[in-house]
């Protein structure tokens, strides 16, 4: 299934390489043009010179990671995060480290010998090591090179009532969609865009849109859901099972009005259960995507999911296949206007 | 020139959508230019063409104002929202609202001290008397804005939103007494300044200017106790040394300086430590593009009572209408 194996794929911020080739052999017989770019966004083309609107769908292929910093004399790794990993989530996680993929797991001081005030307090990244069960220094530093990251090893699982759980669904489940949207038969131009370093600063997405110079963009992604016991509802920004979410607006952008309308509006009218992204913080690709040139319409359409930026997050696939429809759904209305023309 | 800043004010324009603001201000320019179109921001952008011998100046006021979007409707109709833009707590409860469809509320506070009022602690009551009926008045994501009228106080206004559309009528007004003037003029009236700088940085992508000017509001500290900073009401128009978003081209700065006094135009220097504006995008626009801004000296910016002088207004109108024809190949 691909959305696993996209899943258990790693790929730090500037490390995407692994997703890379992945998405890279999955999409070649669908397009025309497929190339990889200065900064490593991998970037396709389907239908370049048909008429119509040219369509961007951008989803990234980084996810938050940890990245090694130092080798102790033991033989311990010392590392610190990539993108936004809150360190609580950390202690006695399996990992792997690495292009080799070098088993390790996070260490900290254990219970009976931390001071009454540590016991109160979460350990800071500061304090973690991975152990990578080395013998020496030596030994860690023939498997482990400064600047290697290391992964949460979680496999994908289907669990629960329809639910998923797996690491990095922020946004494997974007590229995920990208793709399958990419395999339907489309006859738009087609940008799709798998961009970088999302989760250090939308660097990637800027670049990649001035050379694709889309018309509209759609931005496929993993949100945060709270919907999870003791948060007030009104603090929920999305809530698993309610449908994908559409954004109106976060701290990177606002996503065209008439746009976003039209995304309800298709949304009524097929019957897909959609919400209203409920917070303002936050920010994906489209903030960088709507200013390049002299601007692009954009709208985001997300995923929910719980527990994003940890070990294992949780989605629903009925939010998923929504997500999928609401897209296609657009896209085929996109065309149908271009044909009546 | 109070009437054009009445209407401006009053209008509905939180950032991302301006299209109330934009229209307004077409149907007041578009006898006087030579063209006008918006782009896919919702940048309205009018022209006025200049001699073969000109430069092209980038003009900048932005339309859209702070406002706040609708996050979650309860079980009694009340309203829980986010910010749009720059919004002071301590400015919030009380105050009214009103929203893209209409409705129109009033925000208060859950019981609490001042002292620890967070954003998810305020909520907005519109009248509803459940949820169905709220639904019915407003939707989720739906941008709203501060409501509140103008008010003319003789040489001083004051208004919602002067931050930026007093900067719209210094353009529409300067607009109005230009006639074919050396250089080509672009009068964009931005979108999305409030969240980031957003409008002015593509329609400069697509203009290639080669002299950016913001028209925006600055801050004073002639108040009681206020935070120092050598502005003051009635004093003319603001030439911007720098604030956080710009350090104002030397020659762009001078240029402004040397133009005031040989118009004898009253202006004050600006140096703004936070804040920034539509120049700060302008300026790194592709290969660069010397910059600099004319401001507005405002009180109690970010509040629903933004105070501005007619005095100073005008003194920006002058300038603006100065540099029209002034020979620009010095920059």
């Amino acid at each position: 299934m691909l959305l696993a194996r996209l899943t258990e794929a790693n790929g730090a911020p500037g490390q995407e390489g692994e997703v890379r080739d992945l998405i890279r052999a999955e999409i070649e017989p669908y397009v025309q043009e497929v190339k990889t770019d200065a900064l490593g966004n991998l970037i396709a083309l389907k239908n370049p010179d048909a008429p119509g609107p040219r369509v961007m769908l951008a989803a990234h292929m980084d996810e938050v990671a940890l990245m090694i910093v130092g080798i102790e004399g033991n033989g311990f790794l010392k590392f610190r995060p990539i993108g936004g990993v809150d360190p609580r989530v950390l202690v006695a996680k399996s990992v792997v480290v690495g292009s080799k993929k070098i088993p390790g797991v996070i260490g900290s001081k254990p219970i009976h010998l931390q001071k009454p005030p540590e016991r109160e307090r979460a350990f800071t990244m500061q304090e973690l090591l991975i152990d990578i069960g080395a013998k020496n220094k030596e030994e860690a530093e023939r498997l482990v090179k400064l600047g290697e990251c290391a992964y949460f090893t979680t496999k994908y699982e289907e669990f629960g009532h329809g639910k998923v759980k797996a690491k990095a669904l922020d946004d494997r489940v974007g590229c995920d969609l990208a793709i399958r949207l990419l395999k339907e038969d489309i006859a738009l131009p087609l940008i799709v865009a798998f961009t970088v370093q999302e989760e250090v600063g939308l660097r990637g997405a800027g670049v990649a849109t001035y050379q694709a110079k889309p018309d509209i963009a759609l931005v496929l992604e993993g949100t945060t859901a709270s919907d999870v016991p003791g948060t007030d509802e009104h603090k929920h920004a999305t809530t698993v099972g309610s449908g994908p979410c559409i954004t109106v607006i976060d701290r990177a952008s606002i996503p065209h009005p008439p746009l976003v309308q039209e995304l309800f509006a298709i949304a009524e009218e097929e019957g897909i259960k959609v919400q209203v992204r409920r917070n303002t913080a936050g920010g994906t690709d489209a903030g960088q995507i709507q200013l390049a040139e002299e601007g692009v319409k954009v709208a985001t359409i997300a995923v929910p999911c719980r527990y994003i930026h940890s070990p294992v997050s949780v989605m629903s696939k009925d939010d998923y296949e929504g997500a999928f429809k609401l897209a296609k759904s657009y896209l085929n209305r996109l065309q149908e206007r271009e044909a009546s023309r | 020139m109070k009437t054009v800043i009445k209407q401006l004010t009053e209008a509905f324009g939180p950032s991302g959508y301006e299209t109330e603001v934009t229209a307004l201000i077409q149907s007041m320019v578009k006898e006087h230019v030579d063209e006008v179109k918006t782009d896919v921001l919702g940048n309205l952008i009018a022209v006025k063409k200049g001699s073969p011998d000109g430069r092209k100046i980038m003009f900048a006021a932005h339309t859209d104002e702070i406002g706040l979007v609708i996050t979650h409707i309860d079980d009694k109709g009340f309203l829980r929202f986010g910010t749009v833009g720059g919004v002071g707590i301590s400015t919030l409860v009380g105050n009214r609202v009103r929203f893209a469809g209409g409705a129109v509320g009033a925000i208060y506070q859950e019981k609490g001290s001042w002292k620890e009022l967070t954003i998810d602690k305020l909520y907005i009551d519109i009248g509803a008397e459940n949820k169905e009926d709220a639904q019915k008045k407003v939707k989720l994501g739906e941008f709203g804005i501060f409501h509140r009228e103008f008010e003319d106080l003789g040489v001083r206004l004051i208004a919602k939103s002067m931050d930026d559309r007093v900067g719209c009528a210094v353009l529409i007004e300067a607009l109005k007494k230009i006639d074919a003037p050396k250089n080509t003029l672009y009068f964009v009236f931005t979108s999305q300044e409030e969240v980031g700088l957003r409008g002015a940085r593509t329609a400069a992508y697509g203009i290639e200017p080669d002299l950016g000017i913001a028209l925006d509001v600055t801050l004073t500290g002639d108040m009681p106790e206020a935070r120092r900073m050598d502005v003051s009401l009635g004093r003319g128009a603001a030439i911007k040394v720098k604030d956080s978003s710009l350090i104002a081209h030397p020659k762009v700065k001078d240029l402004l300086v040397d133009l005031a006094e040989e118009k004898q135009i009253p202006y004050q220097m600006e140096v703004l430590d936070a804040g920034g504006t539509d120049a700060g995008a302008i300026h790194l626009t592709k290969t660069g593009v010397p910059s600099g801004a004319i401001s507005i000296p405002t009180r109690y910016v970010h509040t629903p009572s933004e105070m501005v002088d007619i005095r100073d207004v005008e003194a920006c109108v002058d300038l603006v209408v100065a540099l029209a024809d002034k020979d620009l190949t010095s920059i």
